[in-house]
């Protein structure tokens, strides 16, 4: 049986995100209510997940770690066909950047138990870093193919994956176990259905703090990352507007014409 | 070794035995720091048949080049590229270390800053010194611009991409020291790269278009980015966007301009439908005329252009392109 485990991170939703400010004062984001949900590329990693247990014998246990909300994502995931949930969630693994979340949810794959593949989506809508899933196969020492678009071959211990490259992609082999993040070109994601949001009621999610992970705390959270957020500085606008007005036929007049003045057509 | 004379790192990249121009540019930059910090630039070069490339790096600013020459070394290959670059810096402790966000530099970085057990911020745009010489990452978010610092750990770590810092003056004459070093051959092979497989690119290339008419969410549909790309096909222009149309699928992640994509300073900018998000505008700070269409009159993206033309895109782009066609017409027949 193929044992997979699918990372997945709560974000705000990416569709409201321009309400998303950061406060001068703390230097946090305020999230000013918009909703967490799944982010997006970590759908197309459940999908993965989902597609290989269709084809054949396999278990999926979903992994997230965040705030006690990040419990809703996880359930998610199961209504969609996961097995299990875990949810790795304490006041001490808060603040965490890159390497410190890597680690943290390092140790939850550890502590998981087997597994051969880990999915993760490339980056995260909110972050906007991609280093989570290299770095977690560092800490996990197996191998990781990252901007993965296509599985060409997953039967057996070597798999043969397409990865995403400018203005085309690689072709590599891997040995299981192995870390995988994925892009949105590897598949389309399904939509819950309500057969699965009732299935997922008699499914666990087990939660882990900080005394199950059994990690010293200057290991997790911000004591354990490397990084600090160091200042925050609005960015002035260089550039003043002359709003071009009228009707619609007029703007797009006018508009022809500073194109035509500035030589460009 | 005192810890401020730790020199400055840049891995170079290289693809069929060509250095990227992003790599002398990255070198360019870690030359005005590693000479606020009164050090030196090193490069590191991986590949085969690249030694005839070290005397670049140095003619733009490399004092040394370590350089690995071998057939094992013509693709990216990911555990032999980490174990080299990790033994090296190891050994020679630099205080910062730079990539380019290429697809190689982006997983590379990760996978070196681990082993090394540092930080590492993604795609900046600015990297400068602080009064106590610490490295600032600048990143935008979230309408601001964060600075990161790696205090403590060391290197400090950071991937740049292309067309952030400028090309540096090449001086020929410029002379430097190149280290050869082994390949290792104790490193586990897990993982293989097979093959390189290059498309040519579709439609005109951002880089080097003069005009470039870019989409956002608000095309809505995709028959609204239809709209957006005849646009930019009138107007014989390259056509690019934000995050939110590659999240749609209207448009490719190729295409996409700003802190995680491409860096571009075309003639004339016409975004269409967008918010004017930093994370995009970044992207084409260097454009010398840029406009925008929004039919949200409080949009931040009026900010940041000098024409602002408020309407729905849907209605407004074919009346545009109508106008731009007749003008055409006009200009030939003249």
């Amino acid at each position: 049986m193929l044992n997979i485990v699918v990372c997945v991170k709560a974000v705000p939703d990416p569709k409201e995100a321009c309400n998303i400010k950061i406060d001068p004062d703390t230097k946090t984001l305020m999230r000013c209510e918009v909703p967490f949900v799944v982010n997006p590329l970590d759908k197309n990693a459940m999908e993965a997940a989902l597609q290989l247990k269709e084809q054949g014998d396999a278990h999926i246990s979903v992994l997230s770690m965040g705030p006690p909300e990040a419990g809703n994502i996880v359930k998610e995931c199961l209504a969609l066909g996961a097995d299990q949930g875990f949810l790795l969630s304490d006041p001490a693994f808060g603040g965490a950047d890159a390497y410190a979340t890597a680690y943290t949810l390092a140790k939850g794959i550890e502590k998981i138990g087997s597994f051969d593949v880990v999915f993760c989506g490339m980056a995260s809508s909110d972050g906007s870093t991609e280093w989570v899933g290299p770095e977690m196969a560092t800490f996990l020492n197996i191998p990781v193919v990252t901007m993965v678009k296509e599985i060409v071959e997953s039967e057996g211990e070597f798999w043969q994956v397409k990865a995403s490259l400018e203005n085309g992609y690689r072709l590599m082999r891997v040995q299981l176990p192995a870390v995988f993040t994925v892009t949105r070109d590897l598949n389309t994601p399904r939509t819950l259905s309500f057969s699965g949001i009732i299935k997922a009621r008699k499914k666990e999610i087990s939660e882990w703090g900080i005394h199950e992970l059994g990690v010293p705390a200057e290991l997790l959270g911000v004591k354990g990352s490397p990084t600090v957020v160091s200042n925050l500085s609005t960015t002035e606008s260089k550039r003043e507007v002359e709003m071009i007005s009228g009707t619609r036929e007029e703007k797009a007049e006018q508009l022809v014409q500073k194109l035509a003045e500035a030589g460009v057509i | 070794m005192d810890k401020t004379q730790a020199p400055v790192w840049v891995i170079a990249d290289q693809i069929d035995c060509r250095i990227l121009s992003v790599s002398f540019q990255l070198i360019g930059r870690a030359r005005k720091l590693a000479d606020e910090l009164e050090t030196s630039v090193e490069a590191v070069l991986l590949g085969d048949n690249v030694r005839e490339q070290t005397q670049q790096l140095v003619a733009a600013g490399a004092d040394t080049v370590y350089l690995a020459n071998s057939p094992e070394l013509y693709f990216y290959q990911p555990e032999l590229y980490t174990e080299i670059i990790v033994k090296l810096a190891q050994k020679q402790q630099p205080q910062i270390m730079m990539l380019g966000s290429t697809s190689m530099g982006r997983e590379l970085a990760p996978l070196v800053a681990a082993r090394l057990k540092t930080g590492l911020t993604a795609h900046c745009i600015d990297l400068v010194l602080d009064k106590d010489r610490i490295l600032e990452q600048k990143i935008p978010a979230y309408g601001g611009l964060l600075s990161i610092i790696c205090p403590e750990k060391r290197p400090q770590m950071a991937t740049i991409a292309s067309g952030v810092f400028p090309k540096p003056e090449m001086d020929a004459e410029r002379t430097g020291e190149v280290v050869e070093l082994e390949v290792p051959i104790d490193v586990p092979r897990r993982i293989e790269t097979l093959e390189v497989v290059r498309e040519e690119p579709k439609g005109v290339p951002l880089e080097s278009a003069p005009i470039i008419v870019a989409g956002g969410a608000g095309a809505g549909d995709p028959d609204g980015w239809q709209q957006i790309a005849d646009l930019a096909n009138t107007l014989n222009a390259a056509l690019g966007c934000t995050r939110p149309a590659v999240d749609e699928g209207w448009a490719d992640l190729e295409t996409m301009i700003g802190q995680s994509g491409k860096m571009v300073s075309p003639e004339c900018y016409i975004g269409v439908g967008l918010s004017g998000e930093l994370q995009h505008m970044v992207g084409i700070v260097g454009s010398q005329i840029m406009i925008a269409i929004n039919n949200d009159a409080k949009s931040p993206v009026f900010e940041k252009v000098d024409f602002g033309i408020v309407d729905d895109g849907r209605e407004f782009v074919p009346v545009l392109i109508e106008k731009i066609k007749k003008y055409q017409e006009k200009k030939v027949t003249c």
